[in-house]
């Protein structure tokens, strides 16, 4: 019998050792694993590599991970968080800088099988020829941040005479998502755009845990329905802020 | 001594871009001034608004009691959807716009140079963030940048060659500014449009690229 659902969500987490590499869901706050990203923290797992879109504006989740300096290298399009660039720029944490589109294809790759793709998001920028900071020291004369090294410079090859960059695919060692409704077999279903990140980051995960806000029976929902199977997901949790359902859409009549 | 010129308000500038838009088409619309064009987008013409966050029919911020968690823009506000509307995760999300399923995106910009490079994401010594912005730019299948055309110190943001980093280059189609609109053909710059009470010569005067006159219409009232 097939049942992933756990009902401790700190001894599940148990297995997760300081220093793994961790592929994370949400866009903002918007369908971020605020549940799992917290019992890591009380867990005190730390030196974490984090792959994740964006750090949100704010210091739950990914937020919290980074006030608490959990976090060694944060591989994201949009960390905006001003106390990250704090850490950042003083050589806590070392950031890779993906376009956005770049991210997710790089997770859905990994997730896929695909070692790498080439892309021409980046091209001909600092982000593609390896002189991107992705590590700041501190020059102890002056007090203030050198860079200690850059991003690799990518692999280019032309297609169709415009210059494309090679990116590798992503393959983390836990993957962290939030959805919507979910089984004991682990198929899931997101909600508007709180799907974002999510199934990618599943798919790129060695184990993939997921939070969920409402447990549904099997069959429950509909196999064309299921935006994620569960053959994607190994172990699955209630969301700590099992949230009331949306009735109605903004909007929508 | 330049003479001074009054430009379209950022208002205006949005509806001016805003006629050029087709019914149909796939828009992406960036931070700032792209914000604007929604409001002005022609009766009769129907655009499909597009996140990066993997919304196909993002409609106008909701009242307050009706914003919801689970639905925002690619700013991470609350959003509505249109009638029609779609949700995408975000790898398709980007398979629209590399796959040239992307009629427009409408971009700010800090610096275009003559030859259609866009510099738009990160000014050095401040935060670097990019989004999705140099994605957009290398999948849209039209890029226009809606900017003032000089910066706050008076300086030309239509360059020969841009001094911030670039988010692509040569991927700018068209250029809205105050006082001018240029479309980009072949890596060469070419304008249309004066502004209202804007001469040629005021504009070649704030602007540090060269390009070719090709003023047929003038710019109809805004």
């Amino acid at each position: 019998m097939i049942d992933k659902l756990r009902a401790d969500v700190m001894s599940t987490l148990e297995a997760v050792p300081s220093g793994a590499t961790l592929a994370v869901g949400g866009f903002g706050s918007s369908g971020r694993p605020d549940t799992l990203l917290d019992t890591l923290c009380d867990l005190d797992r730390r030196d974490f590599h984090l792959i994740v879109n964006n750090v949100g504006g704010d210091f739950t989740g990914v937020g919290r991970m980074l006030a608490e300096g959990r976090i060694r290298r944060l591989t994201a399009s949009f960390p905006v968080l001003p106390e990250f660039y704090d850490e950042y720029f003083a050589g806590k944490v070392e950031l890779e800088l993906i376009p956005q589109g770049t991210l997710a294809e790089r997770l859905r790759a990994g997730g896929s099988g695909i070692a790498a793709f080439f892309t021409p998001s980046g091209a001909g920028t600092m982000l593609a020829d390896g002189t991107f900071p992705l590590r700041y020291t501190t020059d102890r004369a002056t007090g203030d941040p050198v860079i200690a090294e850059c991003m690799p410079a990518r692999e280019t090859r032309e297609f169709g005479g415009r210059e494309h960059v090679l990116e590798y695919g992503i393959v983390a060692d836990f993957a962290l998502v939030k959805a919507f409704q979910g089984d004991r077999r682990g198929n899931l279903r997101f909600r508007l755009s709180a799907r974002n990140f999510n199934p990618l980051a599943a798919m790129a995960g060695r184990r993939t845990f997921a939070e969920i806000q409402h447990l549904v029976e099997v069959d429950e929902l509909h196999p064309d329905d299921i935006h994620l199977p569960g053959v994607f997901v190994d172990d699955v949790l209630l969301a700590s802020d099992s949230s009331p359902r949306h009735p109605t859409i903004a909007g929508l009549s | 001594m330049m003479t001074t010129v009054r430009g379209l308000t950022r208002e205006e500038m949005a509806k001016r871009l805003a006629r050029d838009l087709r019914d149909g088409y796939v828009v992406n619309l960036g931070v700032g001034i792209p914000l604007l064009v929604p409001q002005f987008i022609p009766d009769g013409v129907e655009v499909i608004l597009h996140a990066e966050n993997g919304v196909l029919g993002l409609g106008p911020a909701p009242a307050p009691e009706l914003e919801d968690p689970d639905l925002t823009d690619a700013g991470k506000q609350p959003a509505t959807l249109t009638s029609g509307a779609a949700i995408v995760d975000s790898a398709t999300s980007f398979a629209i716009v590399r796959g040239g399923h992307l009629d427009v995106t409408v971009l700010g910009a800090l610096q275009v140079s003559g030859d259609g490079d866009l510099a738009n994401w990160y000014v050095p010594g401040k935060n670097p963030a990019v989004g999705g912005a140099m994605d957009l730019v290398a999948g849209a299948r039209e890029v226009w940048v809606v900017m003032e055309h000089v910066d706050k110190r008076g300086r030309p943001k239509v360059v020969e060659r841009c001094t911030f980093p670039l988010t692509g280059k040569r991927v700018v189609t068209r250029v809205y500014t105050d006082l001018a609109v240029f479309h980009s053909e072949g890596g060469r710059l070419r304008l249309k449009e004066c502004a209202p009470g804007v001469s040629p010569e005021a504009i070649r005067e704030r602007t540090a690229a060269g390009y070719a006159e090709d003023l047929e219409t003038g710019m109809l009232p805004v």
